[in-house]
């Protein structure tokens, strides 16, 4: 210490040339490269983490997006379908379709008839799903009934598995020795392909792996976000109006904007017990309703719209409203014609941003219910469901191997979700951009 | 404007929840019941004409404080238990106007300890597992802070590995089961435990250690997973459906010589395994539609017997003679004893 300040007063004056003064030009121009070396290298590290994360999600998920098929020559025997010969759409709908799947699966084997175990064994090559297509294809044209056809039918998540690579070729894959060397039978054969897997577009929730959908997640997010939006976004920019244009400075919106700070800040977890005490036990809304979910993120988005709105409020330069009050118009006039107008661009990209990260959010979820299974897909915003978050979250716990490709593939939807919502967000920002 | 749609949304929820009653089954309960009780839930919606039931993974206990919450139609009508309700819990069901409830026995569960197939295999003593996992163990007649680091240090026979336990948090109904089919027999018959009083006796056998070798996973079974999975030579406390669900990934210890195969848990062989059970409310019967017929599909053989879609799942069947006194009680809803 001493020493330092003895070098410093040795040298009182700090002259502009000489040796010295290009010296320690020198050492400013290398802090300036080390400096935006600095920035270089963190862009680089976050840009690093996010290929590694979207790379192992890609990798892992993207073989999701493709399902196994098996062609079976099936018979749609009429005895089996519809004994009593009426057509008539109960009696189809009710109809066993297994059979008719095992029939052809002992015709395309006749080897394994009279054996139980061999049966067994090849009836888990084919998904459940296969029932369902083909009681589709019955009620869709009743004709097809006493006709044969060779049709593509979905492969269990078992047989998926292996196929794509993802479980071992021997007994760990759930499926037995007799069962992989039919598998293998049918490869050679070339009547395996591997499909677009609509099913995971078209269907709600499943234990059946291949027969597990997204579609009933997306609808409880809508429901959930359009209510989020529909309340949180008018409450928000109309508290953020007040706070920012009419309140008077004093001690009482001091703290109204200390508190509104802090909640932006609380973990959502806390909005989630607040909603299941007040709109679960004192409202009595039903439980696992995307309407009660949207009440939730409503809290959790509400501070985060309204400090946004009060920042992009506060950016409309000053001169605006004089110019607005100097020529008559009233301060309400003055917010609706031009203050807000101006501000909406920064208000929509806050609201947003708070958006994405309602629709990313499953812990206030939890707490009203809406972590379940359910598979039927929701009609109202009353009816119990899901959302994408929670969806990833109860793939990622489910024992059966083939949800964790599928857990990957419902991270790469909730990915895209957002990716629109970002991209919305620049896009009207830079539409509605104004410079002064 | 802003006033309207607010009061527009209240009114909609309003007459929304009121106007109906509610018409599809509420289920909720624990994590290791939920792969069997959705896989009912969903083959029952689709061949019943109900409503496909909402299953809530909520763990046992969890469950338990939703399910005892009240009679109304706003608390759910069956709860899926890991182990067996307690005490307490019928209390405070009671208490809160729950009186009537039935109890059925779904099947057994093992608990299984692993560990990733690369690492050393372990052949485990029940007495080994809890010197590991204490906080307190006896030596030299004294209750003494856990002393072992390693495997070999409890038993040479062990492989030279740090001790590094993955289990499930006390939130989970396989803590509870751990504790009582594990830590307790291995623990509550030594000479210095049995000089405590009860309670005393139970904490010290059931308080695990906090020295970073025993990890409480709060998570689900698939951390757990992933935790063997990345560290070889740590060891999971998992359930037998996960076993079996990932026999290329991880391997069993054998407990007391005895490996937990379907077989060996099925004839209780295998010593660490559990009942699982599903209480029903029973003044929701009726009053809520199909939870009969639930019952009905859930005791059927296609799903819980030896050849049904819940053994595929990983249920260990229980025997004959119990499903079918099982499957009565679920018919007749006789009212659960203690």
């Amino acid at each position: 210490m001493t020493e330092l300040s003895m070098t410093q007063s040795a040298h009182p004056k700090v002259g502009t040339t000489g040796a010295d003064a290009e010296k320690r030009l020198k050492a400013r121009y290398r802090a300036e490269k080390r400096f935006r070396a600095y920035g270089l290298v963190s862009i680089a590290i976050a840009l690093l983490f996010l290929a590694v994360l979207l790379a192992s999600i890609i990798a892992k998920g993207a073989s999701a997006f493709t399902q196994t098929f098996i062609e079976l020559p099936v018979t749609f025997d009429a005895e089996t379908i519809d004994p009593d010969g009426s057509r008539e759409h109960s009696a189809l709908s009710a109809a066993d379709y297994r059979t008719l799947i095992n029939a052809a699966l002992e015709k395309k084997f006749p080897e394994i008839a009279g054996d139980r175990t061999a049966k067994r064994d090849v009836q888990r090559l084919v998904s459940q799903g296969a029932e369902l297509e083909l009681r589709k294809m019955v009620l869709a044209d009743p004709k097809i009934i006493g006709t044969s056809a060779e049709i593509w039918l979905p492969a269990s998540s078992a047989a998926d598995q292996v196929l794509k690579g993802n479980a071992a070729h021997d007994e760990s894959s759930g499926l037995s020795e007799g069962a992989l060397a039919k598998l293998d039978l049918l490869k050679a054969a070339g009547t395996l392909k591997r499909r677009f897997n609509t099913y995971l577009f078209t269907n709600g929730d499943s234990r059946q792996p291949e027969l597990a959908g997204l579609i009933g997640a997306v609808v409880g997010s809508f429901y959930s976000l359009a209510i989020t939006i529909a309340l949180s976004f008018p409450l928000g920019v109309a508290a953020a109006v007040y706070l920012e244009e009419f309140a008077s400075k004093n001690r009482w919106t001091d703290l109204i904007e200390v508190n509104i700070n802090n909640l932006a800040a609380v973990p959502s977890i806390v909005f989630g017990l607040l909603a299941l005490e007040i709109f679960l036990n004192v409202l009595g809304l039903p439980r696992s309703a995307p309407l009660v979910g949207g009440l939730a993120l409503t809290l959790v988005s509400l501070p985060t719209i309204i400090i946004s709105a009060r920042v992009a409020l506060k950016a409309v330069p000053p001169w605006i409203r004089e110019a607005a009050q100097g020529l008559g118009a009233s301060r309400q006039q003055m917010v609706m014609h031009h203050v807000l107008p101006l501000a909406m661009p920064g208000i929509l990209t806050g609201t947003i941003i708070a958006m994405a990260r309602a629709i990313g959010e499953s812990a206030p979820l939890l707490m009203i219910g809406m972590v379940a299974f359910v598979v039927d897909i929701p009609a109202t915003p009353v009816d119990p469901a899901t959302a994408l978050p929670v969806q990833v979250y109860l793939w990622a716990a489910s024992p059966e191997r083939a949800f964790v490709e599928r857990t990957s593939a419902a991270i790469l939807v909730l990915l895209a979700c957002l990716a629109v919502m970002n991209a919305t967000a620049i896009y009207l920002r830079k539409k509605f951009e104004r410079r002064w | 404007m802003f006033r309207k749609t607010l009061v527009a949304a209240v009114a909609f929820a309003a007459v929304a929840s009121g106007a109906q009653a509610r018409d599809q089954i509420r289920i909720v309960g624990s994590s290791t019941v939920y792969p069997f009780a959705t896989a009912v839930a969903e083959q029952f919606g689709k061949t019943s004409g109900f409503k496909t039931p909402v299953v809530e993974s909520t763990g046992t206990g969890g469950g338990m404080k939703l399910f005892c919450a009240g009679a109304d139609e706003n608390t759910p009508d069956i709860v899926n238990a890991s182990r067996r309700i307690e005490k307490s819990e019928v209390d405070a069901c009671a208490a809160n106007g729950v009186k009537d409830i039935t109890e059925i026995v779904i099947g057994y569960d093992g608990i299984v300890i692993a560990n990733a197939k690369s690492g050393p295999k372990f052949a485990l003593t029940k007495e080994q597992i809890y010197k590991a996992a204490a906080k307190q163990v006896v030596k030299d007649g004294k209750l003494v802070a856990n002393p072992y680091n390693k495997w070999s240090d409890i038993d040479p026979s062990l492989p030279k590995e740090d001790i590094v336990l993955y289990v499930p948090a006390p939130n989970h109904g396989t803590r509870d089961a751990f504790n009582e089919l594990v830590m307790d027999p291995a623990c509550l018959g030594q000479p210095e435990i049995k000089a405590l009083d009860k309670a005393a006796a139970k904490a010290a056998c059931e308080t695990a250690r906090e020295d970073g070798a025993f990890i409480d996973v709060t998570e689900n079974y698939t951390v757990t997973l992933q935790k063997m999975i990345t560290q070889p030579y740590s060891v999971g406390v998992t359930t037998f459906s996960y076993l079996d669900q990932n026999g290329d990934k991880i391997q069993a210890a054998t407990i007391d010589g005895q490996v937990p195969t379907y077989e060996n848990i099925a004839s209780s062989k295998y010593p660490v395994s559990r009942p699982l059970f599903f209480y029903v409310k029973k003044s929701h019967v009726g009053a809520i539609p199909g939870i009969k017929e639930y019952i009905a599909e859930f005791t059927s053989e296609k799903a819980w017997g030896k050849n049904g879609y819940l053994a595929e799942k990983g249920l260990i069947v229980s025997p004959d003679a119990q499903r079918k006194s099982e499957a009565a009680k679920g018919k007749s809803l006789t009212n659960l004893t203690m």
